[in-house]
Formats: C-alpha cells, sequence, structure tokens
C-alpha cells in the first residue's frame, strides 16, 4: 500500500470508491469498499469483508474460465481494499448506444459466450449489468465487480443471473433490449448447448413470474 | 369543458388497489382540497381481496361525500374523474373503477385510468418538489427503485418475491403482533425494534439491482420460534437487514442512472428508521433525500387525483370500454407524457 503513488478517485461507486493509481510501475485500479453509516456496524463489517474476500477469488476463477477479469495485485482485507490491473477500455454500456446494429449484435453473442463460460465453470457474477464489462483496446470483454458473484452450480443462480442480465438491458438499453438478449442468449447457447440453455431460460422466466405483475402470469384486461 | 370553480378546474380521484378505499380532490393546478381514506382492518389474517372489496363498496359513498364536502367542491365543480386502473388487487380495483365509470357517466365526464406506481411517484413529486429522483417505492405490495427515462419511469430494481412491507406484515402476524386502527404492522414492528440490542444474523440477498425478501422472513419467523431470541432483538434485526438490503439497491440505481434525489415513497416510508438509512445513504452520494409526508405517501386517493390531473392536460382519457382494471399493470409500461 505503501508503494501506490499518484492516486486520484475516479469513480464513487454503490459500494466502493475506484481510485487510478501508480503502484510498483504498474498503473492499477484500487477498490477501496468504505463502511456504510446506513448500516449497523456488524453487518456493515461482514459485508464488505466477505466481499473482499471474494471479489479476487471469483476473478482468479473466471480467468481459469476464459473470461477475461483484471489481475489482482494485492489485497488488504483489513482495509477491505484490492488493488487490481487498470483495463484501458470503454464500458460496454456506453459502447451499445454508439455501435452499429452488426456491432452490437456482435457484442452481445460475445457477451452471451462470457455469461456461458462463467456458469459453465461453475461461477455466477451476480450484478450482470453493461457497465460490468469493458472492451479493451485489443478486442478482449472484461469482466468487473464480482462483490455479489458465488461459486455455484446451482441452476436457480445462474437463472436469477441470466435474468439481471435482461433486466440489466431493459432497464438501460430499453430501445433495443429484445435484439441484444437474443444475441446474449445465441451466445450463451453456443457454449452450454441449447438444452441447457433453454432450460435455464425458462427457468429465467419461471422467477420473473414471481416478481410482481410480470410476463405471463400478467390477465388480459378483465 | 365541464366544471370550474371560480375560474380553477378539478379533478377526482379513487384509489382502491388493496386494503385502503380513498377519494381525493385535486385542482388543476397542483393543490389538494381533499384526501379522504377509510381503511379496511382485516379481524385476523392478512387482506382477503373479496373481503376488502365488500368494505370498499360498503364505505364508497360514505367516503365521497366527506370528500365533496371538506374540499367544499359540489360535483358539477369537477372536470375529470381519475380513477387507480392498476397495478393492484382484482377485486378491490374493479369496486373503484365501478365507482368511478358510475361518477363519470352520471356527471359526463371524461375518465381517466391511472397507474397506481406513477401516482405515487407523481404526488412525491408535487408534495416534496424533488424534480428527477430516482425513488424508493416501499409498501406491503410492491418494493420498487424507479427513475424516469425517455417518457417512462424505469424500474431499475425490485424484490425477485415478496414487498417488504408485506415482509414486516407477516413476520409481524407470525409471532402473535396484533395491527390496530390507526398503528398497523409495520408501526408496531417498529416501535419493538427500538427496544432491540443484539443484532441477529439474517440472510442478506442482493442480487445486482433486485432484492429477495422471502429467505429473510422465513429465518426470523424460524428464529423466532426456536425461542431463542428476544422479539425486540428479531424486529431490529429484521428491520436493519431488510432495510439495509433496499438502500443499497437505491444506492445503486442511484450510481448508476448518476441523478442527484432521492425519493422515498409507499406506507413503508413512513418508518423512522428506513428514511434516516436512504437519507444518510443519499447524503454520501451528495443527492437530495425527500421522504413523501405519510398521507401522501401510503395509498391514498389525492395521488389518483393529481395524476389524473397530469394525464387528463396531456390528453389520455379511457374510454369506457377501455377502463377495465389491470391488477399487474408494471410501472414501467406506462407512459407519462408530462415529463421530458
Amino acid at each position: 500500500m505503501a508503494t501506490l503513488k499518484r492516486s486520484v478517485l475516479i469513480k464513487k461507486g454503490a459500494e466502493a470508491n475506484l481510485y487510478l493509481g501508480e503502484w510498483k510501475g504498474r498503473r492499477v485500479i484500487v477498490k477501496k469498499r468504505l463502511p456504510k453509516e446506513y448500516r449497523p456496524s456488524q453487518l456493515d463489517l461482514q459485508i464488505r469483508t466477505y466481499r473482499t474476500v471474494h471479489e479476487p477469488q471469483l476473478m482468479h476463477e473466471a480467468k481459469k474460465a476464459g473470461v477475461p477479469t483484471p489481475l489482482v495485485y494485492l489485497v488488504d482485507v483489513e482495509n477491505a481494499t484490492i488493488i487490481m490491473q487498470y483495463v484501458d477500455g470503454k464500458q460496454v454500456k456506453q459502447l451499445l448506444g454508439e455501435a452499429t446494429r452488426r456491432e452490437r449484435q456482435h457484442l452481445c453473442f460475445r457477451i452471451g459466450c462470457l455469461v456461458g463460460l462463467l456458469h459453465k465453470w461453475g461461477i455466477v457474477h451476480g450484478d450482470l449489468t453493461t457497465s460490468n464489462m469493458i472492451l479493451d483496446s485489443n478486442g478482449a470483454v472484461f469482466f468487473v465487480d464480482f462483490g455479489l458473484g458465488e461459486k455455484t452450480a446451482e441452476f436457480e443462480a445462474r437463472a436469477v443471473d441470466l435474468h439481471l442480465m435482461k433486466r440489466a438491458l431493459q432497464s438501460t438499453h430499453f430501445e433495443f433490449a429484445d435484439e441484444c438478449m437474443r444475441d446474449v442468449v445465441k451466445g450463451y447457447a453456443s457454449i452450454v448447448g441449447t438444452e441447457v440453455s433453454e432450460k435455464l431460460i425458462e427457468k429465467a422466466e419461471e422467477i420473473e413470474r414471481r416478481g410482481r405483475y410480470v410476463g405471463e402470469r400478467k390477465d388480459k384486461r378483465v | 369543458m365541464k366544471g370550474n370553480k371560480n375560474g380553477q378546474l378539478y379533478c377526482l380521484g379513487i384509489e382502491s388497489s388493496a386494503d385502503d378505499f380513498s377519494v381525493g380532490i385535486s385542482s388543476f393546478d397542483g393543490r389538494i382540497l381533499a384526501n379522504i381514506v377509510d381503511a379496511y382492518v382485516p379481524i385476523e389474517g392478512g387482506i382477503h381481496p373479496r373481503e376488502a372489496a365488500r368494505h370498499h363498496a360498503e364505505v364508497a359513498g360514505n367516503v365521497l361525500k366527506q370528500a365533496f364536502k371538506v374540499s367544499n367542491i359540489k360535483p358539477r365543480d369537477l372536470s375529470a374523474i381519475a380513477f387507480s386502473q392498476g397495478p393492484g388487487l382484482g377485486p378491490c380495483l374493479r369496486t373503484g373503477a365501478t365507482v368511478a365509470r358510475a361518477l363519470a357517466s352520471f356527471l359526463g365526464l371524461p375518465l381517466v385510468g391511472v397507474n397506481h406506481c406513477v401516482a405515487h411517484i407523481e404526488i412525491g413529486r408535487l408534495k416534496t418538489g424533488v424534480r428527477d429522483p430516482v425513488t424508493l417505492y416501499v409498501s406491503g405490495g410492491n418494493t420498487i427503485i424507479a427513475a424516469y427515462d425517455s417518457g417512462r419511469y424505469r424500474v431499475f430494481g425490485e424484490t425477485l418475491d415478496i414487498a417488504l412491507g408485506n415482509c414486516l406484515d407477516v413476520f409481524a402476524r407470525e409471532v402473535g403482533l396484533r395491527q390496530k386502527r390507526g398503528l398497523p404492522f409495520g408501526a408496531v414492528v417498529e416501535r419493538i425494534a427500538r427496544e432491540g440490542k443484539k443484532f441477529v444474523q439474517l440472510p442478506y440477498a442482493v442480487k445486482g439491482m433486485d432484492m429477495s425478501l422471502s429467505g429473510l422472513l422465513t429465518a426470523a419467523v424460524s428464529l423466532f420460534r426456536s425461542r431463542k431470541y428476544r422479539l425486540a432483538d428479531l424486529c431490529y434485526s429484521l428491520q436493519e437487514t431488510a432495510f439495509s438490503m433496499v438502500t443499497e439497491v437505491t444506492e445503486r440505481a442511484l450510481t448508476h442512472v448518476e441523478k442527484k434525489e432521492v425519493l422515498l415513497t409507499g406506507g413503508v416510508a413512513a418508518n423512522k428508521r428506513l428514511q434516516t438509512m436512504i437519507r444518510s445513504m443519499a447524503k454520501e452520494h451528495d443527492a437530495h433525500f425527500d421522504n413523501v409526508p405519510t398521507e401522501f405517501a401510503i395509498d391514498n386517493g389525492a395521488m389518483v387525483a393529481w395524476t389524473g390531473v397530469l394525464s387528463w392536460t396531456h390528453g389520455a382519457v379511457t374510454p369506457f370500454e377501455a377502463s377495465c382494471v389491470r391488477p399487474r399493470w408494471r410501472l414501467e409500461e406506462a407512459e407519462v407524457p408530462w415529463l421530458h
């Protein structure tokens, strides 16, 4: 930590501050989960510690699955801080809006493949929004922010992951959410197989129906 | 145009989506002249839709009468009749819709069907003065984090199973607490929670910007049944855990959409502890926080009347043949053309 130089706050996220700095000659991102005053200290410590420990583990596992994630340089549990590689690129959140239809198709298909790889390896990301995906200058899509992730092979957890992806597209990229999701599913199916993919989509729809006022449960005007 | 009193136009709104039957009257410039609520209180258990609807039908005439009386508005002064068209409990919504249709047809006025969730946000904006907030709407039936984008309120986060108010209500019932008129379950739990000291660990389930509350409820009830914990500690821990979850997802939505205002509404918004938590979170992100006054945060007719004004002045009229209730009308399916 002492060797960290010139660190500047680049993003005040919901659960962590991100600083861009220099550490042992490398450009790094410092992710610090600050205490939240609003929740009881016991719960706060528990959440921050758990996520600080688990996130790097999942990032490491994701690499094994073939999904690009930043390299982790240092984990400081006591300060709930992770120092990791800085990925020079653009958030998919911004790119989707600017891209042509074909580029979008291609990008969504690749994202679907990556999610498929994660799931096949027994990892769920837990927060699959387009702001947690970065396209770097070499054309690789990096996944970041595994704080809500889990190592699990559970069918339900994977389906929730897909459901969240769909929801994120609907709320942020509503103009082409359906089209994007179709391509994500195509990519996903190319990795896990059509049969598994279809079952998961079905499950995701069931989860959606458990929510309020949605999907097929919606009755016609009576 | 019909109606008008001293050059001012008025809209009457009927709310009946769940356990409350309410009538509000709003002027077209946003003054609320009446907001009468009559709540159905079950003798035991939760809201039975048919029983609640029966209650609504019984009290409708009286509530209307009172609304006209306190507002000093006559039926002929009105220009439009608005009603909560959904989402909500079918039989309850239908009762309100029937009253609205009867009034509109008798008085020869336009009918305006309003989305209940939109109405909550709109009355919140009117009463607090916030303009473009991230709204946390927490009640017995809803737990939604929404913000405006391109013609609609988009839902960024919501519960994957039960609503926050429902979670607190069922817990209260399962541990044998009683609610009274004017003192709902949520308030009872809040009161007992203040005596709680020891934080008991309960499942914390945030999934992206969504959350799951049913596991938390089950765990809290079974801990109570184990007789190893004080009720006050459980109420305290249940509140702290559930509120931390909704606060975290609201925080996620706030940083995601990068807005500068947070609005708290719905029945659970009356909870002081929840207000404190959301306020603290908003402050950390330099966002302005406001919570809707309880009278307008719970289900109420004024919010329907005011949203009726907004809809009607933007050309939205509901023909009788399209006035059937929509029990599962999602917030983001409703257009809000008055915002740009």
